[in-house]
């Protein structure tokens, strides 16, 4: 249970790469996270909540979208998904496959920001 | 209001993988070999350990350990008694040792000098899940599965599993009492994380010890 110190750890990244906005308020941050991250999205999300409050985070949404592992075959060259985590072997030809490509990824890839007009709109000229 | 997308593309453990870095570079220099040793409570870490910082005492080898529980230094009192530095780290609550604490417990510790050690053990707080995602620097990372524990354990819990160097299947003395499915155990190890070097010991009657401390001399050569 170590997804509110992840949670903190995002806030913490997040507000820094923010305030080189001013102005802007924190939308979305959209994570990668490999299913072998060892972190649970409704335990992420439930934390996320808690992390952000009283913070400029507040009300921001969390998109996390989970990476399935891929694995490189030594034996036939293929680099494959495999389903699900139970068997580490080469989707194409069925050997064992210990060179992991993809799923322990614990990333920030993005953040959505909103900010406010630099050019002032025309009130009077769009309300008519 | 306009939006806009900001890349960052960064590792959320990104302060945890620099100070990681930075001890690894350290433990390099230093020619000290780091192991970090991962299992569930009750798998018989501090038991193994025992016997092992024992066994490199009297071949003269200089090992210490660094032992993460969330309470008590019991731990470290019991590891004591072999001779060799031990030192606590008491976390309080977290599930897991972060390299952070690592470094703070290597500063000031008394009569310690990293260039003058052979090997250095941590031994992490028992959880099968949060110690997974984080570097401590090590060189080799040991997952340990006792008998008692049922043959799956692997297969619950990849993401420990996969990214173990080495696992230790421990208090095998007590393998028949238990049922345990030797065969099922090794082909769940291998299923996870293909290939990964297995030992099979007990540290009350030290059948398998052989075999890992001579596994510790070698990981000591090839560094």
């Amino acid at each position: 249970m170590h997804e509110l110190s992840i949670a903190a750890n995002i806030v913490e990244s997040v507000s820094e790469a923010a305030s080189k906005y001013p102005g802007a308020r924190v939308k979305e941050v959209r994570l990668r996270l490999g299913v072998l991250a060892s972190v649970i999205e409704d335990s992420l999300q439930f934390c996320w909540g808690l992390a952000t409050e009283d913070t400029p985070l507040a009300g921001a949404t969390l998109a996390i979208a989970m990476l399935p592992v891929i694995v490189h075959c030594e034996a036939c060259g293929a680099d494959s998904e495999i389903a699900g985590v139970q068997s580490f072997r080469c989707s194409k030809c069925g050997e064992p496959a210990a060179d992991l490509r993809q799923g322990r990824e614990l990333d920030i890839e993005s953040i959505e920001l909103e900010e406010p007009e630099t050019v002032a709109a025309a009130p009077v000229e769009e309300q008519r | 209001m306009t939006t806009r997308i900001v890349e960052l593309r960064r590792g959320i453990l990104k302060k945890n993988d620099e100070l990681a870095a930075g001890l690894r570079n350290r433990f390099t220099a230093a020619g000290v070999l780091v192991l970090n040793l991962v299992s569930s409570p009750g798998t018989g870490k501090t038991a193994l350990l025992e016997r092992t910082l024992r066994e490199l005492s009297t071949r003269g080898v200089h090992a210490a350990a660094l032992v993460g529980d969330l309470e008590t230094d019991n731990d470290a009192r019991r590891l004591a008694a072999s001779g060799a530095p031990v030192r606590q780290i008491n976390t309080h609550g977290i599930c897991h040792l972060d390299a952070e604490m690592i470094g703070k417990h290597l500063d000031g510790w008394e009569g310690v000098s990293l260039a003058a050690l052979d090997y250095l053990f941590i031994e992490n707080v028992g959880n099968l899940v949060c110690p997974s995602s984080y570097d401590l620097g090590e060189r080799t990372r040991v997952a340990l599965l006792s008998v008692t524990e049922g043959e799956d354990k692997p297969l619950k819990y990849p993401g420990l599993f996969n990214s173990a160097d080495a696992a230790l299947i421990t208090k095998i003395d007590l393998a028949v009492p238990c049922g345990f499915d030797r065969g099922l155990a090794l082909r769940n190890l291998n299923e996870i994380r293909p290939g990964i070097r297995i030992f099979e010991t007990s540290a009350k009657t030290s059948a398998g010890m052989e075999e890992w401390i001579a596994y510790l001399v070698e990981q000591a050569k090839s560094s």
